[in-house]
């Protein structure tokens, strides 16, 4: 049997037909009870099991997922991973999220293909620049990598962008995070999983939460589709459906649920180096290792658990795209669908112990989870293991909406993550 | 493209419309307001999957009204003026 | 294979005109009515393409959407990647070049790939590539990625129309059973529209034999089409339903084939009819991607629709009915056809001149370039140039799946059929699993039944007895050679056998593992015998295994489709000036500034700058003239109305007298200023909120939302006058002079028009109103006067003003003489966390007894906060540049670096000679003359805090 992926390992198992590889994780029936269990099977969940395991050497946990791990926001997104934030809080959490990247590969042993390939965020007037620069001082301040974009610049990264007198948006600049990139989201989730159940974490799929048992006003368990599971620990990382996990646990949550569309080209040839995004196209554009042109914008502006896409949003992003690279007008969409996120009204995650003491929270993260997956599994594993915050998590507890204290970039930067 | 019925107007484009939030949720006046009872109003949200009762405003016509809808299916299941003087 | 064109024949094509294109550098010829499938086929070329992972030789395969592997980049001035060539007409002079391969088809360079194929099985690259770091190794996977290529000289042939269509019926497919449907609907007095993605209608009775109501099939189609042209109905050839959307609304791609840009329609109808009819699927066995072996159903379509025989020694391998027809065909057309059926009992009759071998299946095909032979599983070799393969039908349920239809596995027909139905779509004909035509007509009558019955007969068919039968010949775990599933994206048999070793057992985990389905062709033919073979392997039923989501477009749909007219300016169009002719006859340099087009500056001087700087400084030295049109004018007027703006406003507004003005706040309800503006008070019910310009939208709609939650319809009322008036601002030292001369019927006198006062007067007959309220801190009028008569008023201060040496400014001096006086633009001077108090003004927030929107918020931990970024102003040390906008303040704070703020305006001040800036900074009004480090783009200056107004402080100029 073939544990340990590697160029050799792969070499063997080509002469042997491939056919001495384990499991990539054990799907086990699920125990009575554990010393944690982390509900929703998706990136922060996994990642969350993972570092239980690995940072805290607490391996009596299961991950209990409704449907197929990494199908919900984890599988459904553009694969953007950056830093690129503003207010200190914010690049303590990103940053961290963004080195544990870094190293995720090898890591795990699971090349989850980061691509450093770099972000440009568009400024497309006098006051966007502005902010730029606001942002790109604050980035530099704040120990994150940033440069700030003349148009020339934007010319040498992006050298097909619309730089035409007539466009309708024009590049006055840019602000560039050159350690930004993609990586491959479901390789992340199944990265996850493996390093996970290799430490002894059972995953199991296809275990519905139905309900919590609460015990001296204590959250101690769950009801599931598959029987009732005890721990007296609780995490969940459910984004898009937190809201009704909380109305199960009695509570509400600061949390609208919108579609968030996504869409992809056909496959072409490398034509696009970078990500690039246009706040006044209201789009952001790269290609994937497969050659296809991902396209991400912006929420359906409907509350909706429907997963799936609509067409004036997808129209208008669309627009957008063939404003900023007209000669993709020659490219057809191949794909379109949709995930279901929590937006928060400061549009930062909320990270802490929830109105029922023993359930713990990792939602709340808008459009922008996938790049923060390292981060929400090891600040909530940390909270799981000892119930309590640490520095970097702190500031995004629930109790911010009461103090006040909120985490709002779009408010500070002007940008809208 | 969904149609949603405007009490005034009649069915129009979902782009016409913009949601406005819960129904039903009440702002508390003065500074007295405890701090958790003002962060519920400006914050806390029920955020139903399922049935969902929701202010919208016709942005076209300008009038706010209170929308039953299905927050899976998309399905309208009614729409009304807002009732009288206040909204509910 | 030896492939040709017959001599007579092909319903399609128009010998009488004859086309030329190339392929991979190669000159083809054909016919009129040729796809460029139909004509490579005709041309015997017989390698069209390369897969996209092991760069294999690739054939043709089918005849419509479901084309796999015939895919190529068509070039000149309507340049297309990855073109469907069995669905793309063939025109003269055409470019097309195979994609995937260099530098053809036939001699692709990257062919080695295949050799190595056993140690790069699905989801190799997960697994390697770790050590020394996937950077190393990307940029030559990504190239090596990627089917066609995008041409960078490519011009758009113009905007692609969108058509919003209401109809009774939309019936999706212009075959039997669409047609009937149609036809049916039409003769109840419905209004019907008929969609196909086909040039011309009739799907399968293009090619298949039938009579119907006694005539020949291609003349009821004729007949058929005619009728329903005659009845008004709206038939669309050459357009595909991509995607069922939200409430039932159907979005289709219409193609043109004269040049311009594709149309999308958006069609809103009663009653969605699915008639999308079955694309056949393959059959597993080793080799089973090599050229020539193709879809028996699409060898037909060939053979009758474009005179195309596609090989001289056919083996025809099925597991159904369908291909005995395409048999008998062949034979008839000469070929020497060998029909194989994995079926022992219960199939049809031998078609004449066809040898049938029953239960058999293959085990094999051989051949380099193209296949030279099989091996049945009986180990019996025939040689053979061409293999037709019908493995059953796959009903085309995308869109019914996409508006979240349940699906039904049958065992009869081995395939997902449509099952509980979902309100206003009927799917019908072989899409329902409808087989014969009697079938298919009987399913067309109650497709449209919740809108009416029809009293027409049903059309009655004659033809061969179709009996549907079928003995499912799934791919087998375990199989020996390599068995191709998903064709464009080299899956195979043993790739799935990998996936469930390695758990990937979800029929979604196995889509994103092997990539099984994520093709272009987005899996039309490979899917259900992938989840199959899943099912096979772990002991599953295959509706255990279930299916991936449906998602839109049905294929791949040109993005100008779905952008439409929003190019350039209409993408989002920038509101104007009434003036702007005017200011551009004048010079002005337009910017934009919050969605409206402005006057930058006037263009004084080549150099911007100059420009600026020179209507700053004449501004205050005589008189500015200024276009403040942009400034919202929204009036609320009612009982209620001195109550209304005292709840909208931080500040209290009802103690405000008639004739006079007041400025402050607006919050939102979490406390942060919103926008501030001067409030006017008309009367004793009447106001007019003077709101900021790029916010009169947002503003208007938070008074609307405020009246109706909280005040009630009877109690104010609002009305937005922004665009009905033009604003004009005489400003400075002689702005009343010049004002005088004008004539405007009114005293000018300071104790009748005071500061923050109001007054009426006319011009040329127009009432206008007169606002003394000043932006700039000299003495300044706002000019209010109907939108359509301000020019007269505009060419007469700039005439008048002469005497004067007036200047008209544009928004950039504006900036520079409001930040000399501190005063804030909000969002540019605030950002989204700022309160009141931050700015300085806490009076009301400590003082006023009566309820505001954002008061709670103002009491807060974090509102109560020492310590809070404040309003400052900052000035450089003596001879220094202007401090950069977005610089920060920085300071230490257990040695590592923090920002203590920012700078929100900076300039060059021309009357002052120095520069001036206002910024927030932590506890910044408690820290003037304290002197803090600025950073910009790691370098690092000094500023010193001051109060943010640096000229005239005690604001004498306004009554200079």
């Amino acid at each position: 049997m073939t544990t340990r992926y590697s160029a050799l390992s792969l070499f063997k198992e080509g002469l042997a037909g491939q056919t001495g590889w384990q499991p990539a994780w054990r799907s086990p029936e699920p125990k009575p009870s554990y010393d944690a269990i982390v509900i929703g099977g998706g990136g922060h969940g996994l990642a969350t099991a993972y570092y239980l395991a690995k940072n805290h050497n607490i391996t009596r946990v299961a991950v209990l997922e409704k449907g197929w791990i990494g199908g919900g926001n984890t599988g459904r997104n553009t694969t953007v991973v950056r830093s690129n934030y503003y207010y200190p809080e914010s690049v303590e959490l990103y940053g961290l999220a963004h080195r544990l990247y870094e190293g995720l590969s090898k890591g795990l042993n699971y090349n989850v293909m980061l691509s450093q390939r770099g972000m440009v965020n568009l400024c497309h007037s006098t006051a966007e620049m502005e902010i730029g620069a606001r942002t790109v001082n604050a980035m530099q301040i704040n120990g994150i990598d940033a440069e700030l974009f003349s148009p020339d610049d934007v010319r040498r990264v992006a050298p097909i962008y619309n730089f035409s007198p007539d466009a309708r948006f024009p590049v006055f600049g840019g602000i560039w995070q050159g350690r930004a990139g993609t990586a491959r989201h479901d390789a992340v989730a199944w990265g996850y999983a493996r390093a996970a159940s290799r430490l002894g974490v059972d995953i199991i799929q296809n275990c519905e939460i139905t309900g919590f048992i609460i015990e001296g006003g204590r959250c101690r368990g769950v009801q599931t589709s598959r029987g009732a599971i005890r721990a007296e620990r609780i995490g969940m990382a459910v984004a898009g459906h937190s809201s009704v996990l909380a109305a199960k646990a009695g509570f509400r949550l600061p949390i609208n649920s919108y579609a968030l569309q996504a869409c992809v080209s056909e496959p072409v040839k490398p034509i696009l180096d970078t990500v690039v995004l246009s706040p006044g196209c209201g789009v952001y554009v790269s290609q994937s290792d497969k050659g296809e042109i991902v396209i991400g914008g912006g929420l359906d502006r409907i509350p909706s658990y429907a997963q799936r896409g609509n067409l004036p949003t997808l129209e208008a992003v669309i627009a957008g795209v063939l404003e900023m690279f007209p000669i993709f007008g020659q490219l057809k969409l191949m794909r379109q669908w949709a995930g279901i996120v929590d937006v928060v009204p400061d549009s930062s995650p909320i990270i802490g112990e929830s109105p029922l003491p023993g359930l713990f929270l990792n939602c709340g993260w808008g459009t922008g989870g996938f790049k923060a997956i390292p981060a929400g599994g090891t600040l909530l594993a940390q909270l799981l293991a000892s119930g309590k915050h640490n520095d970097i998590s702190r500031p995004f507890d629930l109790d911010r909406f009461a103090t006040g204290r909120l985490i709002d970039e779009a408010a500070g930067s002007g940008i809208a993550h | 493209m969904q149609l949603f019925p405007c009490p005034f107007c009649g069915p129009r484009d979902e782009t016409e419309f913009h949601y406005g939030g819960d129904a039903g949720n009440v702002r508390p006046d003065g500074i007295d307001v405890p701090t958790d009872r003002w962060a519920g109003y400006l914050y806390l949200r029920g955020n139903p999957k399922g049935t969902a009762r929701e202010i919208w405003v016709h942005m076209i016509c300008g009038e706010f009204f209170v929308m039953e809808r299905d927050t899976v299916t998309h399905k309208v299941l009614s729409s009304a003026a807002l009732d009288g003087e206040h909204a509910a | 294979m030896t492939a040709s064109r017959l001599a007579t024949g092909g319903s399609a094509i128009d010998r009488s005109r004859p086309i030329r294109f190339s392929f991979d550098g190669t000159i083809v010829q054909g016919f009129a009515g040729d796809t460029i499938a139909s004509a490579l086929l005709a041309g015997d070329v017989a390698v069209v393409g390369r897969s996209f992972k092991y760069h294999r030789p690739r054939g043709i395969w089918g005849a419509g959407v479901e084309e796999p592997n015939a895919l190529v980049d068509i070039g000149g001035s309507r340049a297309t990647p990855n073109t469907r060539a069995t669905t793309e007409p063939a025109r003269d002079g055409l470019v097309a070049k195979s994609v995937n391969a260099t530098p053809s088809a036939l001699a692709d360079r990257n062919a080695f790939l295949d050799r190595f194929a056993r140690f790069i099985p699905a989801a190799f690259y997960y697994k390697t590539f770790m050590w020394p770091d996937w950077h190393r190794f990307e940029p030559r996977i990504r190239a090596m990625a990627g089917l066609g290529t995008v041409d960078a000289d490519w011009t758009s042939p113009g905007m692609a129309d969108q058509i919003n269509h209401h109809c009774d019926v939309l019936v999706v497919g212009a075959g039997p059973a669409g047609l009937a449907a149609a036809r049916l609907a039409a003769g109840a007095g419905l209004t019907v529209t008929l969609v196909d993605d086909q040039q011309s209608p009739g799907g399968s009775l293009g090619y298949r034999a039938g009579e119907i109501d006694g005539k020949p099939a291609a003349v009821w189609v004729k007949e058929t089409i005619a009728e329903l042209a005659a009845g008004g109905h709206l038939i669309l050839p050459s357009t595909t339903a991509l995607g069922i959307y939200d409430h039932n609304l159907v979005g289709l791609n219409q193609r043109h084939f004269d040049g311009r840009p594709d149309t999308l329609w958006r069609v809103r109808p009663r009653q969605i009819v699915l008639a999308t009819g079955a694309i056949e699927r393959p059959l597993p066995f080793a080799n089973n991607d090599l050229p020539g072996i193709m879809s028996a159903d699409a060898a037909f379509a060939y053979l009758r629709r474009h005179a195309v025989l596609v090989g001289r020694r056919i083996i025809v391998a099925t597991n159904n009915d369908s291909a005995y027809e395409v048999a008998g065909a062949l034979a008839e057309a000469s070929a020497e056809v060998r029909l194989v059926d994995i079926r022992r009992n219960g199939t049809p009759a031998a078609p004449a001149n066809a040898r049938l071998i029953k239960g058999r299946s293959l085990a094999s095909a051989s051949g380099k370039l193209r296949v030279d032979g099989v091996t049945l599983d009986d180990g019996t070799r025939f040689d053979a140039d061409c293999v037709l393969v019908s493995g059953g039908w796959t009903p085309t349920i995308h869109l019914f799946g996409q508006a979240k239809g349940k699906l039904a596995w049958s065992d009869a027909r081995a395939a997902f059929l449509p099952g509980d139905p979902v309100d206003g779509i009927a799917v019908i004909g072989a899409a329902a699993g409808a087989v014969s035509l009697s079938e298919v007509f009987a399913g067309a009558g109650p497709a449209f039944a919740p809108l009416g019955q029809t009293k027409a007969p049903l059309p009655r068919s004659t033809g061969p007895k179709a009996t549907g039968g079928i003995l499912p010949a799934w791919p087998i775990p375990g199989s020996k050679g390599r068995i191709w599933i998903d064709y464009q994206n080299d899956v195979t048999v043993k790739d799935v056998e990998l996936a469930a070793r390695e758990n990937f057992v979800s029929v979604e985990h196995l889509k994103r593992y092997t990539t099984l389905g994520m093709a272009t062709d987005q899996g039309k033919t490979s899917n259900l015998p992938g989840l199959a073979l899943m099912a096979g392997i772990t002991g599953r039923t295959v509706p255990e295994v279930g299916t991936t989501t449906y998602r839109p477009p049905f294929t791949p749909v040109p993005l100008a489709s779905f952008a439409g007219a929003r190019v350039g300016e209409l993408m989002a169009p920038v509101r104007r000036l009434p003036l702007e002719n005017v200011h551009r006859a004048n010079g002005a340099v337009f910017q934009e500034y919050g969605g409206w087009l402005r006057p930058a500056h006037y263009g004084g001087y080549a150099d911007a700058e100059r420009s600026i700087a020179d209507e700053a400084l004449r501004a205050r030295q005589s008189v500015a003239l200024f276009d403040g049109s942009t400034l919202g004018k929204i009036e609320v007027i009612g009982p209620q109305a001195a109550a209304f703006v005292d709840f909208l406003y931080y500040n209290t507004m009802s103690t405000l007298k008639p004739g006079r003005c007041r400025y402050g706040f607006m919050l939102s309800e979490n406390g942060v200023v919103f926008d501030d503006g001067v409030l006017v008070r008309l009367g004793e019910h009447r106001f007019v909120v003077s709101c900021s310009s790029s916010h009169v939208a947002a503003v208007h709609a938070r008074l609307e939302e405020w009246r109706q939650d909280r005040f009630g319809r009877g109690a104010v009322y609002i009305h937005n006058a922004t665009s009905d008036m033009a604003t004009l601002t005489v400003s400075g030292p002689n702005s009343r002079k010049l004002l005088k001369a004008l004539g405007l019927g009114l005293s000018l006198g300071d104790a009748d028009l005071p500061h923050m006062a109001i007054a009426h007067g006319s011009y040329a007959g127009d009432e206008v109103r007169i606002t003394r309220v000043s932006f700039t801190g000299d003495r300044s009028y706002e000019i209010s006067i109907r939108a359509d008569r301000a020019e007269p008023l505009w060419a007469h201060l700039r005439k008048a003003g002469q005497a004067f040496d007036a200047v008209a400014i544009g928004l950039e001096a504006l900036m520079i003489l409001r930040a000399e006086k501190g005063f804030i633009v909000i969002g540019k001077d605030t950002d989204g966390t700022t309160l009141p108090h931050d700015l300085g003004v806490d009076g009301p927030r400590v003082k006023r007894q009566t309820e505001f929107v954002g008061r709670r918020s103002l009491f807060t931990e974090e509102a109560s906060r020492d310590n809070r970024m404040q309003l400052v102003g900052l000035a450089v040390p003596q001879g220094e540049a202007p401090l950069p906008t977005g610089a920060h303040g920085i300071k230490r704070i257990d040695g590592r670096l923090r920002s203590q703020g920012f700078v929100t305006s900076s300039y060059q001040s021309p009357t002052l000679g120095r520069p001036v800036a206002l910024g927030l900074i932590e506890r910044g009004a408690t820290r003037h003359g304290e002197t803090i480090d600025i950073q910009h783009l790691g370098k690092i200056s000094k500023a010193t805090i001051t109060a943010p107004c640096a000229f005239d402080p005690a604001g004498e100029r306004l009554h200079a």
